[in-house]
């Protein structure tokens, strides 16, 4: 087990440590190509920059890790289809190898993704890659983001990479519904034609935006190439641009890390690039790709042979969207037809689709990234901030991601009305009923108890500091009474339970300017402070060393147990007194 | 108003923390002398076993290396049945049924060829490579400001060279080149994505105009075969097109966007069931078309349940009632499906002779106009 050093601040180093500057100064002079290349270039500053850039280890660290190397992924797989797709509505007739669909006439698009499937060697394997690739780059997206929002990573000076990061995973969504529309097949078919009618329910502009996008009547021979350029070009080019910002600022910034003992909001404690990130993310690029190669070498992804080419008649029982998109699909299932109505001048609102289409992408996306610029205006936080929350210490910060995600969860379920009633024999009228009205109450619930749960935690971390931690040995006095023995937790676990610091409330002191008349500005502190209230109105203070101290007094007065109370790990003789029934957990 | 809250006091309105003695909240570890724990430091480092154990060092290196091989297998493994495995190949994957040979051989020697490539270098990252953390200082993201002047001033300096503040003729009219010069670009692209004729959205070739005022014959999708009012038996079920199709498909062009707003669905039911009048006028005997385009966001209503006599959407699952004139009778359509009046020509084929009375498929702006 560790030792503590009471010692140290938190900031220095170990006997053992060693700066990377002074590694770096032992090394041999620049010669070869290395050399060549600096004269040319001077990267070696750089070099040595980037070589001895320190990262914080943590699992979650990982997500978006996850992220980028899937998208790489894509990227790589997405150039090889290239070659062989023809991003082409034309009519053919088909007579590759695929004996069930020969004879059929089809789209030169679905002709040649059947090609890649069986006539390409290896075709099909790069295709499942690509599509497996960019189902789990998008899961990562999102997994990656929800840990940035319930660390509090996003807060200042990160606001802006949280931004990009929300671009980011609009664009990876947009993208992805791009991408899976191309083959032309019955299934994608069927998306575009739900897309057709999503662009027709704008008000004003929607037959307009139609007929723009689908370059005349639905489907028209237009939509497959323009979203091929889109999927190929337009999106990959500000996707990449937009990551390779979003990586360039997490080194501006330096990673964020967790707190613990000698991790301050001044330092970042981890390992340095070069060896050990070069080979442990880089290793983990080859795991992802290898993980994503051997998932796609035995899972079939979009078998678009099975769907048949794109016929507007014809339909396929269960259509639904890749998993990102579900949830759109699910709110076009809950709102209910009624919201169309005809207005004056015989115009057509379709409320029953628009805010469902074209509405919920943008808002939802827009609420998720001005969420950093709220939270500080209610906390009123000016300070940088490289430490990262325990989501329990941020209580409503937790909660109110909890409820969105019980929200899109909501949504999420909803476009699987139809699978649910199958498997689980259930009306599925119950089923779309029983979501819309979770659709309000499940984010209230779920805020409630997220934030119960969270005030327990930081209830329990202060129990457990003041107290000690529970050992699982029970004595027995000599009395009768039992009681479990608590050790008290060293200075370096302890230090993650009482490092945070627990916001108050801000309230107003003035709210009247000289000539006592409100003012604007009083109006808006005013909604600033209840906003303050509604965040930290419930709170639980970190334990304090003075706390600690009267804890200790409180056991030693009625504990009975000589110097230091109960708390002690070895009973040192003691136990010879008592009986001791221990627990399966043993003490260390 | 400064959102300093603590340094602005006197006028107006403050915002203040409610921690009494006035003192900021900061970080617990920035803060000395209050009632707080202490930061305890880096904990000492902790040996593994291959930095102080030869032979377990030797074993790391030994398992990163068979990492590294394996992967360098996999690859081999990869070239060979890259030419070996047959196209059509198929064998039998347990639990997973029927699978391509060389889809499942080439991936699997791929995947595990990339896979162990990471699995190596990470196990060596975790044994042999440093693991003694590294403490690397953070400093303020601002710059100072000093630098923050040195900038100001030389874009300041910048500024009055080009002598933009004193000569307003150019400050406005590059405004104004700037601010008009990208319309050329978007009307190009705005004007040219598409032929707009709205219109058309309300039309389908079920019209007759199309066939000379002629009614049109009831075909057989995808067969394209005229359909008898004696074939169709009761409860059976018919994806139809007009005979107005095969003008296009002969012509191989625009099949799909006629497709796209003609395709019908006919079935017979009991005459009696049907509790709208207007529907049983423009069925024949209990047989009645209908649009299969849905009115939500146009999918096909493919799904017909015989005993509820609904017709169901599958993309979002409006339900139609086929005895209610196909009334919603639930899911997020607003509007019945659109009837096809329908009757029997003189050689006893079904025929529609006006078209629909009303567009069909999705909503749409200006569609009740």
């Amino acid at each position: 087990m560790s030792t503590i050093n009471e010692t140290r601040p938190a900031d220095a180093l170990r006997a053992g440590d060693s700066q990377a500057d002074e590694r770096a100064a032992a090394a041999k002079p620049l010669g070869g190509i290395a050399g060549w290349m600096d004269d040319r270039l001077g990267g070696a500053k750089g070099v040595s920059f980037l070589a001895k850039k320190v990262f914080p280890d943590h699992w979650s660290f990982m997500l978006g890790e996850i992220a980028m190397y899937s998208m790489i992924v894509c990227l790589l797989t997405g150039a090889f289809l290239t070659f062989w797709f023809v991003p082409s509505a034309s009519q053919v007739v088909y007579d590759g190898s695929y004996v069930p669909l020969q004879g059929v006439t089809m789209s030169d698009a679905y002709r040649s993704t059947l090609a890649i499937s069986f006539d390409i060697r290896g075709g099909l394997l790069i295709r499942q890659i690509h599509h497996w690739a960019a189902l789990i780059f998008v899961v990562a997206v999102f997994v990656h983001m929800a840990r940035v929002f319930f660390t509090g990573a996003f807060r200042k000076p990160r606001e802006i990479n949280w931004v990009f990061g929300t671009v980011l995973s609009l664009l990876a969504c947009i993208e992805g519904f791009a991408g899976y529309s191309l083959p032309d097949d019955l299934l994608s078919g069927t998306g575009i034609r739900a897309m057709n009618g999503f662009m027709q329910s704008a008000p004003v502009i929607g037959s307009y935006m139609s007929y723009f996008i689908f370059g005349g009547a639905f489907p028209g021979e237009a939509i497959i190439p323009r979203l091929y350029s889109a999927h190929v070009l337009l999106i990959p080019a500000i996707l990449v641009g937009l990551f390779t910002a979003h990586i360039l600022l997490v080194f501006l910034h330096k990673h964020t890390q967790f707190p613990g003992p000698g991790r301050t909001n001044k330092n970042v404690v981890g390992y340095p690039l070069m060896p050990v990130y070069i080979a442990k993310a880089g290793g983990f690029f080859f795991i992802v790709f290898g993980v994503i190669a051997l998932i796609s070498a035995v899972v079939t992804i979009n078998p678009i042979w099975a769907y048949g080419p794109y016929d507007p008649s014809p339909i396929t029982a269960g259509s639904q969207p890749d998993w990102y998109m579900g949830f759109a699909d699910g709110a076009l299932r809950l709102l209910p037809g009624f919201l169309e109505f005809v207005s004056w001048g015989n115009f057509t609102w379709s409320m029953n689709i628009f805010p469902g289409s074209l509405v919920l992408l943008p808002l939802m996306w827009t609420i998720i990234g001005v969420y950093p610029f709220v939270e500080a205006w209610v906390t009123g936080d000016k300070r940088e901030h490289h430490l990262l929350d325990r989501p329990r210490n941020a209580p409503t910060r937790t909660a109110i991601g909890i409820a969105g995600i019980s929200m899109y969860v909501v949504l999420f379920l909803a476009a699987g009305n139809d699978l649910m009633a199958i498997k689980l024999h259930l009306s599925i009228n119950d089923i779309t009923q029983t979501l819309r009205v979770l659709f309000f109450v499940a984010p209230p619930v779920a805020f409630w108890i997220t934030k119960r749960i969270c005030l327990s935690l930081q209830r329990a971390d202060r129990q457990k500091v003041l107290h000690g931690r529970e050992t699982g040995t029970i004595w027995r006095y000599a009395d009768g009474r039992f009681e479990e023995i608590h050790a008290p937790l060293t200075p370096d676990e302890r230090w993650a339970l009482v490092q945070h610091e627990s916001q108050e409330p801000l309230q107003l002191t003035a709210g009247k300017d000289a000539n006592g008349v409100d003012s604007p500005i009083a109006r808006k502190e005013r909604l600033r402070a209840k906003f303050s209230h509604f965040y930290f109105r419930d709170r639980v203070a970190p334990a304090t060393p003075s706390e600690l101290e009267a804890a200790h007094h409180e056991h030693g007065d009625h504990g009975g147990v000589a110097d230091g109370g109960h708390e002690a790990i070895e009973p040192a003789g003691a136990g010879a007194e008592r009986e001791t029934i221990k627990a399966d957990k043993q003490l260390d | 108003m400064n959102d300093n809250e603590t340094t602005d006091q006197g006028t107006g309105t403050s915002l203040v923390r409610t921690s009494g003695e006035g003192r900021e909240v900061l970080p617990a570890s920035l803060i000395t002398g209050v009632d707080q724990f202490e930061n305890p430091g880096l904990p000492p480092h902790v040996h593994r076993a291959a930095d102080d154990d030869p032979a377990a060092a030797k074993r790391a290196e030994r398992q990163v290396a068979t990492m590294f091989a394996l992967s360098m297998l996999g690859t081999l493994v990869f070239i060979v049945s890259y030419f070996a495995v047959p196209d059509e190949a198929t064998f039998f994957f347990p639990g997973i049924g029927l699978a391509k040979t060389q889809n499942v051989v080439l991936g699997l020697s791929l995947g595990f060829s990339i896979f162990f490539i990471g699995i190596g270098a990470v196990h060596w990252a975790k044994t042999l490579m440093s693991d003694e953390e590294v403490v690397e200082e953070r400093h303020e993201q601002a710059s100072s400001p000093e630098d923050r002047a040195k900038a100001v001033a030389v874009v300041n300096a910048g500024v009055e060279s080009t002598q933009l503040p004193r000569r307003p003729l150019i400050k406005y009219s590059l405004g104004g080149a700037l601010g008009l010069f990208a319309l050329p670009l978007g009307l190009q692209v705005a004007g040219s994505l598409g032929p707009t004729d709205i219109e058309e959205l309300k039309h389908t070739i079920w019209d007759v105009k199309d066939n000379g005022g002629k009614p049109i014959r009831l075909m057989r999708d995808p067969e394209m075969t005229p359909i008898r009012f004696d074939e169709v038996t009761s409860g059976s079920v018919f994806h139809v097109m007009p005979e107005t199709l095969q003008k296009y498909l002969d012509e191989g062009k625009h099949v799909l966007e006629a497709k796209a707003k003609a395709a019908v669905i006919l079935i017979r039911l009991d005459p009696d069931l049907i509790k709208v009048q207007k529907a049983k006028d423009w069925g024949v005997d209990g047989v009645v078309a209908y649009s299969k385009i849905c009115t939500h966001v146009g999918c096909a209503v493919g799904l017909y349940e015989q005993q509820t006599h609904h017709l169901l959407c599958p993309c979002h699952q409006s339900t139609f009632d086929l005895t209610e004139d196909c009334a919603v009778i639930f899911g997020p359509a607003k509007r019945p499906l659109p009837q096809l009046k329908i009757t029997v020509d003189d050689a006893g084929y079904l025929v529609a002779p006006e078209g629909f009375a009303e567009p069909v498929g999705p909503s749409f702006w200006e569609r009740a106009r």
